[in-house]
């Protein structure tokens, strides 16, 4: 299935154009997520309803749909991210591991420890990049400077970007270039040793090569978290993910494995916006 | 109107607006020519020693400007020392934790804060806060009483009153600015940290850290305004030129001494001395507002810090 061109500027970029095979394994997966009925409203304005799926474990699942259709939203939901803002309401479930972080005690910043998130626009902190991937074991309360310098070799390399700072950690995060602040930001939030990982569009502010970098980076790291991807890149959805859920004024209209949903949508309306009539 | 050539060129615009700026440095230089011009009998007469002597004796005409560049230091940087913490104390609660009902009241009394004229400050000084440091004084333990920083007659007024009256003066202008620092910052910073499992704190410190130097400007900008302050001080600090290292003793300032004997100097050579201080006031304000560039530039510089406004520059009254 997979048909790869070679860019001529540079032998070594290959671009995919086609669909990734759908993984064998794809129905066997366990689930990761569980969202019951979640809904949720920033004072009066109703932005997602009842939604309710399943995202399976050690995959990538990305959420697409047209602007302001709540895909963002819906992924803040799953760190609780939405606390922030003061007038959200959420109510329903999402259960991790059978845990209901919105259950009653629940310790916010243990779940944010357990569910990491990659942003739209890299924001890495003004510091050194060493300050900046051991950020959230510091505040985890890990002094040892050895077990620190461990876990940030660790974590750049999962973040394919301990070749290209290894010799410059004490250099500022900010002298790096788009691509490498937001694998730094990747490597920052998998130092924290997360189950998932949320990603909120993150090569939306990326060129075509640091872009094609991070999906390479998306699809080693679901060896080991579980994934849910924000994206208005559809090729991208198409490209990284292995379900796909589509979203459509607050309400999730299909969800599926991505080759199907992309070669054979059930609804129309996801066929629509898949093929470009609106969105 | 028909468009001509010039107006349409915008030579014309530039013209205008280049003569404002040259304005500024003309001013600037006009009251550096003022002042030495003023002062040119003191220069002659004291040179070099007028800023290490410590003597100000107007009958045997013997002029020395230390006592007051001393106390003009002091006060501003103990009122300082007692006002950042404040400052930055409210800008974070009301940036950060107040609860919306409460922040755009607070916000407005803060505001309105810096508003008064200082007058109203040293009224206020002399009649209240002079006499319960007075009180203080007084309490204070005979052991405590032999440490320098304390010794001295219990008066009330002196440089402990004047620093509290600067440092209620100054609050109002670190704390909007570090309000604005704060809100300049992006969510997205906050945002990383709280992702990571921060607590609100520690959220809250990474915003600090990522406007820091908008920080120090916030504070230079309250030491520019201390530096300055004239008629509160003036009512409070107890108006004696001596060098004392007593937050308890009677002292003076720069500004203090020029308002209070301006009007009453026969003497020429007093005058002159008189100007002499407002010169070295206004070195000392320019050496002050160069420091705090180089820090502000250091800081910014060590992590290629982005672009938080870097509140302006203190700008002594």
């Amino acid at each position: 299935m997979t048909r790869e061109l070679q860019a001529p500027a540079d032998p070594g970029i290959r671009i995919r154009t086609e669909l990734r095979p759908a993984e064998p394994a794809a129905a066997s997966a366990a689930i990761g997520i569980e969202l019951r009925d979640v809904n949720l409203s920033y004072g009066d304005n109703h932005v997602l309803h009842d939604i309710s799926m399943d995202v399976d474990e050690k995959r990538v699942t990305a959420l697409i749909g047209p602007s302001g259709c709540g895909k963002s939203t819906l992924l803040r939901c799953l760190n609780r991210m939405n606390d922030l803002i003061e007038s959200a309401r959420t109510t329903g479930s999402v259960k991790i591991k059978g845990q209901d972080i919105y259950g009653p005690g629940t310790d916010v910043i243990a779940v944010r420890r357990r569910v990491g998130m990659v942003f739209q626009k890299s924001n890495p902190f003004p510091k050194s990049i060493f300050d900046n991937v051991v950020y959230g074991l510091r505040i985890g309360g890990v002094r040892d400077r050895t077990a620190l310098e461990a876990a940030a070799e660790k974590s750049l390399s999962l973040a394919a970007l301990w070749d290209e700072v290894k010799d410059r950690l004490q250099a500022s995060a900010l002298s790096l270039s788009g691509g490498q602040q937001q694998r730094l930001c990747i490597a920052r939030a998998i130092a924290v040793e997360p189950e998932i990982l949320l990603m909120d569009e993150p090569c939306s502010a990326l060129d075509p090569i640091a872009t094609l970098k991070i999906e390479e980076l998306i699809y080693s790291l679901k060896e080991r978290y579980t994934i849910v991807i924000v994206t208005h890149n559809l090729q991208q959805a198409a490209r990284v993910s292995d379900k796909t859920a589509f979203f459509w004024l607050g309400r999730l209209v299909e969800y599926g494995v991505t080759s199907d949903m992309f070669t054979n949508p059930r609804e129309k309306l996801t066929e629509d916006y898949i093929t470009g009539r609106f969105g | 109107m028909t468009r001509t050539a010039v107006a349409r060129d915008g030579s014309l615009f530039r013209l205008g607006l280049g003569v404002a700026a040259l304005a500024v440095v003309a001013l600037v230089l006009g009251i550096a020519f003022v002042l030495v011009d003023g002062s040119l009998l003191s220069l002659r007469a004291f040179g070099f020693s007028f800023w290490r002597t410590q003597v100000w004796d107007p009958v045997a005409r013997r002029f020395g400007a230390l006592p007051f560049i001393w106390g003009t230091l002091y006060s501003s940087f103990l009122a300082l020392l007692l006002a950042a913490p404040v400052a930055l104390g409210i800008a974070v609660f009301l940036s950060e934790l107040s609860p919306r009902l409460l922040r755009q009241p607070l916000t407005f009394l803060t505001e309105l804060l810096a508003a008064f004229p200082s007058i109203v400050y040293g009224l206020w000084g002399m009649f209240v806060l002079v006499p319960v440091v007075r009180k203080l004084e007084v309490a204070t333990p005979g052991w405590m009483r032999h440490v320098p920083l304390f010794s001295g007659p219990p008066l009330g007024v002196g440089m402990l009153a004047a620093a509290l009256v600067l440092a209620v003066m100054v609050v109002p202008f670190t704390a909007a600015v570090a309000r604005e620092v704060l809100k300049a910052v992006p969510g997205a910073q906050r945002e990383a940290a709280y992702a990571l499992g921060a607590t609100r704190w520690e959220a809250i410190r990474m915003a600090l850290f990522y406007g820091r130097t908008g920080i120090i400007g916030a504070v230079m900008l309250g030491l520019g305004r201390a530096l300055g302050e004239t008629m509160a001080v003036t009512m409070v600090i107890g108006n004696n030129p001596q060098v004392s290292p007593s937050i308890f003793a009677p002292q003076y300032t720069m500004a203090s001494v020029i308002a209070n004997e301006f009007t009453e100097a026969a003497d020429p050579l007093h005058l002159h001395a008189l100007v002499e201080i407002g010169l070295v006031l206004f070195l000392l304000t320019i050496v002050i507002n160069a420091l705090s560039r180089l820090l502000l530039w250091r800081v910014g510089k060590k992590e290629e810090a982005p672009a938080v406004p870097a509140a302006a520059a203190p700008v002594a009254a």
